[in-house]
């Protein structure tokens, strides 16, 4: 472990704790601007999670440990899946700890904690979200290891910072399987970060809810910890994406004054990101849970078609 | 000090199983004596055969004749590495569960406690012998036991007519699956006439008779671990058992068709071609979705986890699959990646299996209910058993750090880089297949979700669940001793891959052992780092000082008040527990999605009904349109030759006497 | 330079195939006819590619021709025909998409094993686009057999040729000109005879549902 990549996998891991409100609330700020409202301004989730943090904990009379225990391990899950993904530098130490494959297994583990604590409380609401999220959930996720697989593949590695590495040397501009792939992630990340097509953040309707409905029960600094990790995971996903499908700027071990250009890149990668996931979510509308399942079973076979197309192309 | 060699031990480990059974049959009501000593006892020698198998794992193959049996024809055993590690899981999964046993069995539960006990121990001894036996007498004597043993532990409350139906069902279909064994031996003989192992391996067949050898052996084994589509005595009959059985049955049990499926296809047929292989995947895939799907809309707890090992089979096959195609293009090295992969899957499916059936043991016995519409908020009523409960169902779940995860993710690297098979049809379809793979897994979490939370969480569904009791001191440290084996097996999974490495030495010329121990022991890597890596410490250790930091953090700087108040009701103020999810309604979605492989029975109510019920009875096809038809069909013949029987007794001489006729004319 | 170039061709593949996807489970009228006029695009893109590597100039003009006629005019005329039926918001009712996926996933993989000994023996640009070739007909005509109204079932055709033409161009450096007219020229008026029959079953039956026409079999 050398003292470069120490620095980087800190600098990694602060900027995205840091940022990932940021990223929900620039998200958020051009959805109203999109949709003519002024909008509450970029640093409104810091403030939400302040009040949060500062509110008292209303906790149900039924609640037991589990119910308690699920925001930290929540928060420590999406902490560690930044830690992970190459987002600044290929020179993460503890990148070896996990590969593509037990990043999206990270992901199950929040998803799993996150249901079986709504259903802890045996309310109609927490029962109704925790079954609709692992509905998401277990389409999603083949899905988005199909995706990766599909990177995996080009580079004949699983290993993340290898993938990243390798797609940023890349001898072709273009590889047709990852536009495929590049499909099935945009589907794959708006469903599993409950945005406009599948699921809507701003409401409260049962009909409609599934983020919103898992997370009815918990308040005060369990809830902040679950909204903060929320937009930890859509970082983790716009980075994921970004280092697959544009990993151009992110620094690599030999080359650690990179870092200081990584940054800026970074940030400027993840503004124009977000501006086209608040685009894509005004200009689309919210579809019926009975829909959902279709649209995220076309991700999934999508993301097999990329592989289908690398294996049968051979790039 | 006298050697003893593991062999020998092993032979002492049955011969001491015997004798306990023996000893509950001498004590036969007497139930303290039966629980408290004898069980445990079981449990300790299992531990003893985990130890010797450990042994043997490092040592060269043990050979031991035993003249038992027929007069010249005496039962061959070898002890070798692949027998060492299955006698290891046997051993190891076995120890939690007699424990449990010991503490699990009441009084006046049909069979007597003392002739259950001679059951299982006779069980868990033929397993034993199964694995050791090195020729198709002893292998067929010991297999049969198996056989019936278990389907007495499956009836030990014979007085339920549903629980006699699944024993014959069971026992029918194991016996198919005998006569199919029995004729793959035939064949493996080659008109040698000579039944050991050692000949069979000698002989070098034909294509089409190694076909044949593998297609019965194939038939054999997969009847009885349950594949698609002979699976349908599996969900009957495991769930019939006592808790502690069906966790044998299911964990170790159906294992020992794993081993007969490698034995034959790795070390008594000397070629392997690349169809089995792509026979064995896609009947491994198909089954493995078939029963995770099932998993997902069953509503009795048992039929669920039945269910969930049928998937788990099919995934143990599928790696059987890609090791025999990559061994057939002489690809060493991944075909030890795919039996390493299934290897560890065994050991691990044995683990969270046994614990995961125990648990529901004790649920059934503190609450009386199977059904999941029935159960629910138990986590407050036994933490115990819930909260170990909870780290089978993450391990059946694939997530990390535990083990289900560990063999899943070598199961996909075995599926990703297979590049360079020189078939190309194959090279294109296989990584797409660990797409499907996938698939199963996610969903394999969903119906541990549905399990988990449906029992363990919400409130309690009926108010007799309140006076649930805990699990006792005798079942915790056989939970506890499963439950263990899950994190150890997932957090150091280099170590456990060190010790199959003599399996796949042994049997394909080449291990992992070496390139795994080069990166050390935190991290998983069987190529190199740069290609694939995983370390389930750094893992789990990553989410821990995040969660436990972000704890200490908020603790120090929150204010720390809290409040208990009622779940917010949505303004509806007469929520009751019945108004929770039940397990009906969380399988829904997957009910609808795949309902063109479900057979669906569904009475809505009406507007007008005055006690309006809902009802979903989900069947399975197969019963539908395979096996009634053989069954009608099996009727329709032994109606016509039942016209035989007239009941006058000169009609019956006439038969002797053409039937003489007949053979004096054929021998003229 | 010749690397970037079979990339393009392949990218373009790659294109078309994920347009016959999208047109297989697409249920709108009026974005299946969008989706024709960008696949028309892609093969307008190829097209141009190889004209420019083989210094073809012929194909610069069946280039130009499929631009005219399977970007603007055909798309422009099914436009109009929707406009004119009113059926532009029509939604059609289509089997489960994801197993049509997952039928379309066979057929590639089918299209490529059966193409693979076939472009073996090319020495073209790239030797995977004639099998995304095949597999783009084949799903073409997956989508004919699974829809029910007319206005799509033309458009399948329609993509069939697309594929065909895609196929020629890219295996064997496009057919002689004069070929290439004459099928330009039916296409043209098969799409006019088409329409002409549109309107008719139109008249006939109130509905542009095909199922009807199964009213005409003698009894």
């Amino acid at each position: 472990m050398t003292l470069s990549g120490l620095l980087s996998q800190c600098l990694a891991l602060v900027l995205a704790l840091v940022l990932a409100p940021l990223l929900t609330g620039w998200v958020n700020q051009w959805r109203a601007w999109l949709q003519n409202r002024s909008g509450p301004g970029l640093l409104q989730p810091y403030r939400m999670l302040h009040k949060l943090f500062n509110k008292e904990s209303v906790l149900a009379e039924s609640a037991s440990p589990f119910f308690r225990a699920a925001p930290y391990i929540i928060f420590g899950c999406m902490t560690l899946a930044c830690a992970i993904i190459p987002m600044l530098s290929t020179d993460l130490p503890l990148s070896i700890a996990a590969d593509a494959i037990a990043l999206v297994g990270l992901f199950a583990v929040a998803r799993v904690f996150l249901s079986l604590a709504a259903m802890d409380i045996g309310t109609s609401f927490g029962s109704l979200g925790a079954r609709r999220e692992m509905l998401v959930g277990f389409l999603a996720e083949p899905a988005l290891l199909a995706v990766l697989f599909t990177a995996s593949l080009i580079a004949n590695s699983t290993a993340l910072t290898t993938i990243v590495t390798s797609l940023a040397h890349r001898e072709f501009a273009i590889y047709p399987s990852l536009a495929f792939a590049g499909i099935a992630f945009t589907f794959v990340s708006f469903a599993e970060n409950a945005r406009v097509p599948v699921d809507n953040p701003a409401t409260h309707l049962e009909l409609t809810m599934i983020h919103e409905a898992l997370i009815l029960e918990y308040s005060g600094r369990h809830l902040a910890l679950i909204e903060w990790a929320a937009s930890l995971k859509l970082f983790a996903y716009s980075c994921i994406g970004l280092a697959i499908f544009f990993p151009w700027g992110i620094a690599e071990a030999e080359a650690p004054l990179a870092l200081i250009f990584a940054i800026p890149a970074l940030v400027s990668k993840l503004a124009i990101g977000g501006f086209l996931l608040a685009l894509i979510e005004t200009l689309s509308a919210k579809m019926r849970i009975f829909r959902v399942p279709e649209f995220l079973a076309s991700a999934f076979m999508l993301a097999v078609i990329g592989m289908l197309v690398h294996l049968l192309l051979g790039v | 000090m006298l050697s003893l060699l593991p062999i020998d031990g092993v032979l002492a480990v049955i011969a001491a199983w015997l004798s306990i059974g023996i000893c509950g049959v001498f004590a036969l009501r007497r139930f303290a004596f039966v629980s408290r000593v004898l069980f445990p006892a079981g449990g300790l020698v299992c531990l003893a055969l985990a130890l010797f198998a450990l042994q043997a794992l490092f040592q060269s193959p043990q050979v031991a004749v035993l003249p038992l049996g027929l007069p010249g024809l005496p039962f061959h055993l070898r002890l070798d590495a692949l027998a060492a590690f299955f006698l290891l899981v046997i051993g190891g999964a076995g120890a939690g569960v007699s424990i449990f046993a010991a503490g699990y069995f009441r009084q006046g539960e049909g069979t007597p406690p003392g002739l259950l006990c001679l059951e299982y121990h006779v069980f868990l001894a033929s397993m034993a012998m199964v694995v050791l036996a090195d020729d198709a007498y002893a292998f067929m004597v010991a297999w049969e036991t198996m056989a019936l043993s278990s389907f007495f532990l499956v009836t030990a409350n014979h007085k339920v007519p549903e629980i006699r139906d699944a024993g014959f069902l069971y026992l029918l279909v194991a016996h198919v699956g005998a006569i199919a064994i029995l004729l793959c031996f035939g064949v493996l003989q080659a008109n040698t006439g000579d039944y050991t192992f050692a000949n069979m391996r000698a002989q070098s067949l034909t294509p089409f008779w190694a076909s044949a050898a593998f297609l019965l052996a194939l038939f054999g084994f997969g009847a009885k671990a349950g594949i698609f589509p002979l699976h349908v005595w599996l969900p009957e009959a495991h769930p019939a058992a006592p808790s502690p059985v069906s966790a044998l049955m299911s964990g170790v049990m159906l294992k020992t068709a794993v081993y007969g499926m490698v034995r034959v296809s790795f070390d008594l047929l000397h070629l392997q071609l690349w169809w089995w292989g792509a026979l064995l995947l896609a009947v491994g895939l198909a089954t493995a979705l078939f029963g995770v799907v099932f998993a997902t809309v069953q509503s009795d707890m048992k039929r669920l986890l039945a269910y969930s090992s049928i998937e788990n089979i099919g995934l143990l096959f599928a790696a059987i699959g890609l090791a025999v195609i990559f061994n057939a293009y002489g690809m060493r090295a991944l075909s030890a990646l795919a039996l390493t992969a299934c290897l560890f899957h065994v050991a691990s499916h044995a683990l969270f299996k046994s614990l995961l059936f125990v648990g529901t043991g004790m649920v059934l016995h503190a609450t009386g209910q199977r059904n999941l519409g029935r159960l629910g908020g138990l986590v407050r009523f036994m933490p115990w058993v819930a909260w170990l409960v909870l780290i089978g169902v993450l391990a059946s779940s694939g997530l990390p750090p535990l083990s289900g995860f560990a063999s899943e993710w070598l199961l996909l690297q075995t599926f990703l880089f297979t590049p360079g098979l020189p078939h190309p049809f194959l090279n294109m379809v296989i990584p797409v297949l660990a797409a499907a793979v996938a698939l199963i897994a996610a969903l394999a979490g969903y119906a541990m979700v549905k399990f988990f939370g449906v029992v363990f969480l919400g409130q309690p569904r009926e108010e007799t669940l309140r006076e649930a009791h805990d699990a006792g001191w005798l079942e915790r440290i056989g939970m506890l001793w499963l439950a263990a084996g899950c994190v150890v097996l997932g957090l150091l999974p280099t170590q456990f891959i060190v010790l199959i490495d003599r399996v796949t030495i042994d049997l394909l010329g080449w291990g992992l052992g070496r390139q795994v121990a080069q990166t050390g022991w935190l991290i998983l890597a069987p190529f190199s780092v740069e290609r694939a890596s995983f370390s389930p410490l750094l893992f789990f250790g990553g989410v821990l000082f995040c969660s436990v930091l972000a704890f200490l953090l908020v603790r120090a700087i929150y204010h720390g008040h809290m409040r208990r108040a009622p779940p917010w009701d949505c303004g509806f103020a007469w929520q009751t527990a019945r108004m929770q999810d039940t397990a009906e309604g969380f399988g829904q979605p997957i009910r609808q999605i795949f309902e063109p492989l479900l057979r669906l029975e569904r009475h809505l109510p009406t507007a007008a009904d005055r006690e309006p019920r809902y009802r979903v009875v989900v069947g399975d096809h197969s019963w539908f349109r395979l096996y009634l038809p053989i069954a009608h069909g099996v009727e329709f013949l032994a109606r016509q030759v039942g016209r035989l029987q007239r009941g006058r007794i000169s009609i019956y001489l006439l038969y002797s006497f053409l039937t003489l006729l007949f053979m004096l004319f054929l021998v003229r | 330079m010749n690397a970037l170039i079979s990339q393009l061709v392949n990218l373009f593949a790659a294109v078309m195939l994920i347009l016959a996807f999208a047109m297989l489970s697409q249920r709108r009228v009026i974005t299946l006819i969008h989706l024709f006029a960008m696949q028309g695009l892609a093969v307008v893109g190829a097209t141009t590619v190889v004209a420019y590597v083989t210094h073809q100039h012929h194909l610069y003009y069946s280039a130009l021709l499929t631009l005219v006629l399977k970007v603007f005019l055909i798309p422009f005329l099914l436009h109009r025909v929707i406009d004119r039926l009113n059926v532009k918001w029509d939604i059609e009712t289509l089997f489960n998409i994801p197993t049509q996926m997952i039928v379309g996933i066979g057929l590639v993989i089918f299209a490529f094993n059966v193409s693979l000994p076939i472009a073996r023996f090319s020495e073209t640009i790239s030797r995977g686009t004639l099998g995304i070739a095949l597999a783009c007909l084949l799903l073409s005509f997956l989508m004919m057999i699974t829809r029910a109204k007319a206005v799509p079932q033309v458009v399948g055709f329609l993509a069939m040729e697309n594929a065909l033409f895609f196929a020629a161009t890219s295996a064997t450096y496009g057919m002689p000109m004069v070929v290439e007219l004459g099928i330009a020229l039916d296409v043209l008026v098969g799409i006019l005879i088409m329409g002409v029959f549109m309107f008719q079953i139109r008249e006939q039956f109130e509905s542009l549902d095909i199922r009807h026409l199964e009213k005409l079999k003698e009894d």
